[in-house]
């Protein structure tokens, strides 16, 4: 990967500054390669990982992770259909994946009821799903590679040969 | 009581009080770690706990398992093409550390001389001295890269001396060798006919060109007794694991010691190790693009507060000179520990041409490199 990219993605808030020191690069051509993976959408958006279940009143939303069985349309294949539903905001995720269903989703909302709501009144009227599975999502462990729980500081000696 | 001449005569160190300052003082911001910033992968250290639940307990083989002598020979055999025989040629140490001692004690004969580019890890003069030996200090300094050069081994080699005792990449100064330059340092080793300890427990990283072991050098295997281990490569420090490659007969003498002295090393360090190979390189790689990185930023900034700094071509530390400030490496680390809470290594732990200099490791996060270098540049311009 691009070490830029690399930079980044271990912390999006690292300045073009830093960069240029790190990488050996202008802070110029550094601001510049950003702007060009920006607009190529190479980087898509700088978010922070969030432990929401540390979080009081964000913890009350749910997620859940649909398994949909869709029957594939005529010329378009898999992605009109995925595009159908990728684009309800409750959407959090969307891949088409290999195996016995098509889609996998992730869906989040205020409760269970709204996701329930939500899977049974957009997703399965849809006239090319098949069929649907809900797995709710009852802990998160790991994220994006970033483990959740806070770990304790390993003890080092501070000096050493 | 008395104790051994030889161990009192063993240089004593005035940096032990300033270690035990270090490690007693709370919320330092510490450069002088010399091993990895990470934790052994996961998989390594999910092997170790496997093999205590399956109940790997007991001792091994003096030579260590045979699998893990496998998989050594395997992997030197991918990576530099080296070929070793497993039987013969390969002792499972506890450490380089040990392998060091080990082979130093089993070619050594009273008198004999060991030369030792200095500045150099600071168990190099105390094992020769320990094994009867005598340590030569070839000295080397910034101007040439802190290496030694071909002639510089010819014009110190005496009737008695017997071995070169070299570390490269080096701790503290991260000076390494291009093929060129060792192959010129083999002509002369061959010429002398010396015995060559080569410490490269750092190979893995080396930044602006590919390592070459000396072993593999035209006519070098049957004199190089070649160290390496685990601890740099996969941040294993604490599992004490190492290996000897060489000559059969250096082998066997070494392991005819090993067997007295240590015994095997532990049955879980070496399950580990075997896992630490299967596993391969990319978790190193990864990191080793992260150092490349950092030492770009320590060089640039320590040079911009004026504090003189050559890159160095590998492991994990730079050694700018301190010469200026007009005090000892010592008392230089000392102020710094006590006005600015920093830990850095003073030089002259590395030998009396290392005097001038610290080491400064950047095995350290990004930011604590930043935090770190920040209360430097304060320090220095008050």
């Amino acid at each position: 990967m691009n070490e830029i990219l690399e930079i980044l993605a271990k912390d999006a808030r690292i300045s073009p500054e830093e960069i240029a020191k790190l990488t050996g690069q202008t802070v110029v051509s550094v601001k510049k390669e950003i702007k060009k993976f920006e607009k190529d959408g190479v980087i898509v958006n700088y978010k922070t990982v969030i432990n929401k279940d540390l979080i009081i009143d964000e913890s009350l939303f749910v997620r859940a992770l649909i398994e949909v069985s869709i029957t594939p349309k005529k010329d378009v294949g898999f992605d009109y259909i995925a595009e159908r539903i990728y684009n309800f905001p409750e959407v959090k995720s969307c891949y088409l994946v290999s195996g016995t269903y098509d889609l996998l989703v992730e869906v989040e909302g205020r409760s269970v009821q709204t996701v329930a709501g939500f899977v049974a009144s957009k997703l399965s009227a849809m006239p090319d799903v098949r069929g649907t599975t809900t797995h709710f999502l009852l802990k998160k462990y790991k994220e994006d590679g970033f483990i959740l729980k806070k770990r304790k500081q390993k003890q080092k000696l501070n000096i050493s040969y | 009581m008395d104790i051994s001449k030889k161990v009192e005569k063993l240089k004593p160190s005035g940096i032990r009080v300033f270690f035990d300052l270090v490690l007693n003082m709370k919320d330092v911001i510490s450069l002088g770690v010399g091993e990895p910033d990470f934790v052994t992968p996961w998989r390594i250290r999910e092997k170790a706990v496997f093999s205590l639940e399956q109940g790997y307990t007991s001792y091994t083989s003096n030579k260590g398992m045979g699998d893990l002598r496998k998989s050594i020979v395997h992997f030197l055999n991918r990576r530099y093409k080296l070929n070793y025989d497993f039987e013969e040629e390969v002792l499972i140490t506890v450490g380089v550390s040990e392998g060091l001692d080990l082979a130093v004690r089993a070619i050594l004969n009273p008198l004999d001389q060991v030369l030792i580019p200095e500045p150099c890890y600071v168990s190099y003069g105390a094992v020769v001295e320990l094994a009867g030996g005598k340590s030569v200090f070839l000295k080397t300094n910034v101007n040439n890269g802190f290496k030694i050069s071909a002639q510089q081994i010819e014009k110190s080699c005496t009737k008695n001396t017997k071995a070169l005792l070299i570390n490269y990449p080096c701790n503290p100064t991260g000076a390494s060798y291009t093929k060129k330059e060792l192959q010129d340092i083999a002509r002369v080793v061959k010429k002398k006919d010396l015995i060559v300890i080569s410490d490269e427990v750092y190979d893995e990283l080396t930044y602006d060109f590919g390592h070459t072991p000396l072993s593999t050098l035209k006519d070098m295997k049957n004199r190089v007794v070649y160290l390496n281990g685990f601890s740099k490569t996969y941040a294993m420090t604490g599992f004490r694991l190492g290996w000897a490659c060489g000559p059969a007969k250096i082998i066997a003498a070494m392991t005819k010691i090993h067997q007295y002295t240590m015994l095997c090393a532990p049955i879980t360090s070496q399950m580990a190790g075997i896992e630490a190979l299967r596993a391969g390189l990319s978790d190193v790689m990864e990191m080793k693009k992260e150092y490349a990185r950092r030492r770009r930023f320590v060089v640039n900034r320590l040079n911009e507060m004026g504090l003189d700094c050559h890159t160095p071509d590998g492991a994990f530390y730079v050694f700018p000179c301190i010469s200026k400030f007009n005090k000892s490496s010592l008392d230089f680390a000392n102020d710094l520990l006590k006005k600015k809470k920093v830990a850095l290594v003073p030089g002259v732990a590395f030998g009396d041409c290392a005097e001038g200099h610290v080491r400064i490791s950047y095995a350290s996060s990004y930011e604590n490199l930043k935090e770190a270098l920040i209360r430097i540049e304060q320090y220095l311009s008050k």
